[in-house]
């Protein structure tokens, strides 16, 4: 891969990325979360169009327009999520759009043949007319190699395809790897887990805010140094300066639990201060902040505001008494994009605008509505024409800041940001922290999960760090932290 | 400069006209296809009435002298009458001495002229449109000399489309008066990304528990207005119950809306025939009709009035109200909505309740238009509800439509059956054209999502 360039609104994803890989060979792909590596291994599975750079594969100059097109020229790609059609069985799924047949008629048998024999080359045994929806996730994999072999696929790319097996299913999963390289097949692989990279890569190549910045072999690369290479800059001056002045306890949460992915959390969370839930993704921290605003239910667990204990249903419930979420998805979940931006402002705010005299939920004072959202547009620095555009047609920074203004207006007591300043240019970030702080100042109490070591080692107050649906550490200092500290909670 | 400003100029245009197509293309279509049927229905009209006898009094005005002597003939009936009468009125009134009117037919009117021929000089010969085709006034100067100067005036026939006469107009808007008021509900339910199926049987059920009623407990023929609200307002709450269970399976078990009011169709329409015996119910008083048949505000059809009273609200809800706004949130993104604290629930399940009590509305319209509630009413309705909807430009997939836009898709529909009737396509070949319509509706809609 050469000089291979994407941009999306807003961001750079990608800036002229060289990528190469040799026969056999297990090249670890690594980087912090947006540092680009899915939008990498997007354009090579044919799944996004760069726009600029070019893909070879042994000589040949390829053109990756489509998913299929990339599966011709050898490259498979098996997403974390995987692409397997729930009701149909291994043997279906193998042979999805490759089906063996005769004058239209798919001859089962053979096709039952072949998939046997590409199942026994992964090692794992899985029924084959069973739907695919009751496989193990181990199982699955399995059926996406065998897809993937089927096809003669001289490049498998894997994305954390550890994320969900148990240990022996790991090791298993390695054993494949290695027969795999045997056959010369290569493969990319991406995960977070520094061990697994020790364990297998023949190289390594870092990426970071969508540049190469490294490529190294992996016996050369101490995990010190890999780290380093992954956080690289030193943004303290990214984040604006205040004077911490925290208070009583606000938010309390007590022993919140659901399912594997939140298990016995508790912590509290005081005015005037910023909590950041670090982790890595899937640690459990969406999951803990979605239960305290009740769009999930907990198991078990209590939500105290101010030494009252909530009771918390819905989201609804949730925003009355004074919590609002921010939450890390804004296309699906912070703003109805077909609506304007007015009218999405306008939405947790009902109350705030219904003429006096009418039942709640009554008739809406649009002056008064337009009013206010004037004021948070010229403090957010909201483009002044936008109030009547569909929300998606705005960039990804303004999004964020039509979100903001919208809780904002709530004038909510607890402030939950997921993600904050996720897809979002460098500018509109610091205009974010600096609301962050002003915020903090007025006694809100503030809770803010970030991927991204720097923001949170920027901006917390206190970092708490989950892994696997736990807390498993607590940084009260982060001034003296550094991001290996929070990494080595966070990936045990 | 110039050469480089006036691309772009038309540039500019172009796009505003894109956008007003969008905006308001099927206003625009619907024009288009006014002017259509009027052209192709342009016809030969002769005035009757009272109409007529203005005519005829202008030509007077213009031909003749002050006092002149006038005698008008006209056949019997309605339009006759009128004709007579407001011509009688408007003659003396300009100064003429009306000598004698005739009514009835050529034998009447040969009668009457012969008894003035001897009685003086008769001037004018006032005649409405059907008299003047009567061969007696052929060589009427000839047979009796007292009438050889008498200059003969008949109503002058001008060239108006059928279509655009005023009781064809308003027969349109009446007759799709029924799928309006349906289809206001409909667009609500749509714009939650939903579809209700059951509003044909609805129609059905409504009518004939609300004729059912009237005739067995609140005296039949003779029942009075506080009978027939009653038998009115238990038909729309029957089929507002009917939204809130159909509401109720969609929002609490999470069936597909398509499924939930399927099922509901089917039990509605049933219910409607096990209600109904089978047959139709007829034992509704006289004045029942005065909501579909009567027009009482200026000759605008009350139901029509009732359609348009609906839209007004419905159209001010939708864009003032914080359920308004709801319903569009809902629709466009219900996780996104539901994470601003609308309570996504209530919402839909208060929609399918509005379109069953609107189907049931739309149920006691049409028993008043037919005079009677029958299980065979309403039958394919929910599909040109649906087609109203859809041609009036609300995406099916939620979030983004108009309920004016409704009115406008259900107007082309009205529209475009009217005209192909005043043209005489048959009935099998209209509904192949409208069927094409919804296609064209939906395809201008895929490319104007496509551009936005």
């Amino acid at each position: 891969m050469r000089g291979i360039s994407k941009r999306y609104p807003g961001v750079n994803a990608l800036c002229g990325v060289d990528l190469a890989l040799a026969r056999g060979e297990v090249l670890a792909l690594m980087g912090e979360n947006g540092a680009g590596k899915s939008t990498l291994m997007k354009v090579l599975g044919g799944a996004v169009r760069p726009d600029a750079g070019e893909i070879w594969i042994d000589g040949q100059r390829q053109a990756m327009a489509s998913p299929l097109a990339a599966r011709a020229a050898g490259v498979a790609v098996i997403y974390q999520e995987f692409n397997l059609v729930p009701a149909l069985s291994a043997r279906e799924n193998i042979f999805l759009g490759l089906e063996q047949t005769s004058a239209g008629f798919v001859r089962s048998s053979e096709e039952r043949r072949k998939a046997e024999a590409l199942l026994a080359r992964t090692g794992v045994a899985v029924p084959l007319d069973v739907p695919c929806r009751r496989l193990t996730v181990a199982q699955q994999q399995a059926v996406e190699i065998a897809k993937a072999l089927a096809v003669d696929a001289r490049i498998i790319v894997m994305d954390e395809p550890t994320a969900t097996l148990t240990p022996q299913e790991v090791q298993k999963l390695f054993a494949v790897i290695a027969d795999l390289t045997r056959q010369g097949i290569a493969v990319i692989y991406v995960s977070h887990r520094l061990d697994e990279i020790e364990a297998i890569a023949d190289r390594v190549q870092v990426l970071r805010d969508g540049r190469a910045v490294a490529s190294r072999a992996a016996a050369e690369l101490p995990r010190r140094e890999l780290i380093e290479l992954m956080v690289g800059r030193s943004l303290e001056e990214e984040f604006p300066k205040r004077t911490r002045a925290v208070g009583r306890p606000r938010l309390v949460v007590r022993g919140l639990s659901r399912g594997e992915k939140v298990r016995d959390v508790s912590f509290e969370v005081r005015a005037g201060e910023i909590v950041a839930l670090a982790g890595l993704v899937g640690a459990g921290r969406t999951e803990t902040v979605r239960l305290i605003f009740g769009a999930d239910q907990p198991e078990e667990g209590v939500v105290e505001l101010d030494g009252q204990p909530l009771t918390i249903r819905s989201p609804r419930d949730a925003i009355r008494a004074g919590i609002c979420l921010l939450t890390e998805d804004r296309k699906h979940q912070g703003l109805v994009l077909s609506q304007s931006v007015l009218h999405n402002f306008a939405l947790p705010n009902a109350t705030h605008f219904a003429r006096a005299g009418w039942a709640a939920g009554g008739w809406i004072d649009r002056r008064r509505e337009r009013r206010a959202f004037a004021g948070y547009a010229e403090a957010l620095r909201i483009r002044s024409n936008a109030a009547d555009q569909p929300a998606g047609t705005l960039s990804g920074g303004n999004q964020q800041k039509v979100v903001l203004a919208k809780w904002l207006e709530s004038n909510s007591e607890v402030l939950i940001f997921d993600e904050p300043t996720r897809g979002i240019d460098v500018g509109a970030k610091v205009e974010i922290y600096g609301l962050m702080n002003d915020l903090a100042a007025k006694g809100k109490a503030i809770v803010m999960v970030s991927s991204e070591l720097p923001e949170v080692l920027g901006m917390a107050d206190r970092i708490l760090v989950m892994h696997d649906g736990r807390i498993t550490g607590e940084i009260d200092d982060p001034a003296a932290a550094t991001q290996a500290d929070i990494l080595s909670l966070a990936i045990r | 400069m110039n050469v480089s400003a006036s691309p772009h100029t038309a540039h500019r245009v172009r796009g505003l006209a894109a956008n007003m197509l969008a905006e308001h293309g099927m206003l625009l279509v619907l024009g288009l296809l006014c002017v259509f049927f009027s052209v192709v229905t342009l016809d030969e009209q002769t005035p009757t009435g009272a109409e007529a006898a203005r005519q005829v009094s202008g030509a007077l005005e213009r031909e003749q002298a002050e006092g002149a002597r006038l005698i008008v003939v006209a056949g019997r009936g309605g339009e006759e009458d009128a004709f007579a009468a407001v011509l009688q009125e408007q003659a003396e009134a300009a100064g003429w001495t009306v000598a004698a009117v005739a009514q009835g037919g050529p034998r009447e009117a040969r009668l009457a002229l012969e008894d003035l021929a001897s009685a003086g000089v008769v001037d004018v010969i006032a005649c409405s449109s059907t008299a003047g085709a009567w061969g007696v006034f052929e060589g009427l100067g000839d047979r009796l000399p007292a009438f050889a100067q008498t200059v003969v005036l008949r109503p002058q026939p001008s060239r108006w489309p059928n279509f655009l006469k005023t009781t064809n107009l308003l027969n349109v808007a009446n007759q799709i008066a029924v799928i309006a008021i349906v289809a206001i509900g409909m667009t609500l339910v749509i714009l939650t990304g939903g579809i209700d199926l059951s509003v044909g049987s609805l129609i059905a059920l409504s009518s004939v528990a609300g004729a059912r009623l009237i005739r067995d407990v609140c005296g039949g023929q003779e029942a009075g207005l506080g009978g027939m609200l009653l038998g009115a307002a238990a038909g729309i709450l029957i089929c507002g119950l009917a939204g809130l269970l159909s509401g109720g399976v969609v929002t609490l078990f999470g069936i597909p809306p398509f499924i939930a009011t399927l099922a509901m169709m089917l039990v509605a329409s049933g219910s409607a025939y096990i209600l109904a015996e089978g047959q139709s119910i007829n034992q509704v008083p006289d004045a029942f009709v005065w909501l579909g048949r009567g027009a009482d505000l200026g000759g605008l059809p009350n139901a029509v009035v009732l359609m348009l009273v609906l839209y007004g609200l419905a159209h001010v809800v939708m864009s003032r109200t914080t359920f308004g706004r709801y319903v569009y949130a809902v629709g466009g993104n219900a996780e996104a909505a539901r994470l601003s604290g609308v309570p996504v629930r209530r919402i839909v399940l208060s929609v399918y309740v509005l379109c069953g009590l609107l189907a049931g509305l739309g149920g006691i319209v049409m028993a008043s238009q037919l005079k009677s509630g029958a299980p065979t009413y309403g039958q394919m309705y929910e599909l040109y509800v649906i087609a109203a909807v859809v041609v009036g430009g609300t995406s099916l997939s939620g979030g983004e439509g108009k309920v004016l836009g409704t009115l406008v898709g259900a107007l082309i529909i009205a529209v475009i059956q009217n005209g192909m009737n005043l043209t005489g396509v048959e009935s099998y070949t209209q509904k192949v054209v409208l069927g094409l319509v919804i296609f064209a509706a939906v395809l201008l809609d895929r490319l104007r999502s496509r551009r936005g």
